[in-house]
């Protein structure tokens, strides 16, 4: 069965939607970064959609689901790199994405985690 | 310049609901739509592919590049054998669902339609139309 790859990138999970989703793929790939943000303690999940021609209320389920499960799991979810013409579509389709963290790419979604991990330290720097 | 065709799928599985949306989007881009017009049909598509597979078991789908009224477009008709629906405007409301999904698949495909016609007889089944046209 096809697998959708996840990559570990410092504290957090890195998973790059490259193809056409169907419900197996959708389904493994949520059980795949449930058990890696357990095994890893990973605190961030970025997903890359920018490969993505569409994004439908199936895969807008999806992203919302997984975003659900690393929340308890205590882990950032935060899709990245959506195009234009797709959020657009999502808007008028009614989905809203209201779970999800968003960042315009991979670099800002990274940013968005490390910025929840390190606050404290962030505080420190500043009084000094 | 675009001719007129037209195409016959079946949606029998979860790969036909994404062979669906790769001919929808061969037939866009013939028609000449925008990208984003492009975008809205074969997100349309995909939407109501998945309500004949989710709610009637599989159906299939009439795709069609074709001129109205000087206007080139795609429309779309999809069918299916499946139960009908009993309320044609509960179903049409966001977040009405009898199945898992998330109750967006009609109304939000019809708000991604230029049209949207829509006929449902209980036991005999569903048929939508939707089309978009080049601006």
């Amino acid at each position: 069965m096809d697998r959708i790859p996840i990559l570990k990138l410092g504290d957090a999970l890195l998973v790059t939607i490259q193809v056409d989703m169907h419900d197996r793929l959708a389904t493994a790939l949520e059980e795949d970064l449930t058990n890696k943000i357990v095994t890893l303690g990973a605190k961030g999940v970025l997903i890359d959609i920018s490969a993505l021609e569409i994004v439908d209320s199936f895969i807008g389920r999806m992203l919302d689901n997984i975003a659900a499960v690393s929340r308890i799991l205590d882990a950032d979810t935060v899709v990245v790199g959506m195009r234009p013409a797709v959020a657009i579509t999502l808007v008028e389709l009614g989905l809203s994405l209201s779970g999800v963290k968003t960042a315009l790419n991979v670099e800002r979604g990274m940013a968005l985690i490390q910025r929840r991990l390190e606050p404290e330290d962030e505080d420190a720097d500043e009084q000094d | 310049m675009p001719t007129s065709r037209t195409e016959l799928l079946a949606i029998r599985s979860s790969d036909d609901v994404v062979k669906a949306r790769q001919q929808t989007r061969v037939l866009a881009a013939e028609a000449g739509l925008s990208l984003v017009d492009q975008t809205k049909i074969i997100t349309a598509a995909s939407e109501l592919a998945r309500n004949a597979l989710d709610y009637a078991g599989g159906g299939v789908v009439q795709m069609q590049v074709l001129q109205k009224g000087g206007r080139w477009g795609v429309q779309l008709t999809f069918e299916d054998k499946g139960p009908g629906i009993p309320d044609i405007g509960a179903a049409m409301k966001d977040g009405f669902t009898t199945g898992a999904g998330l109750g967006l698949g009609l109304g939000g495909a019809r708000r991604l339609s230029n049209e949207f016609s829509i006929e449902s007889k209980l036991g005999i089944g569903t048929k939508v139309t939707i089309a978009r046209w080049k601006v």
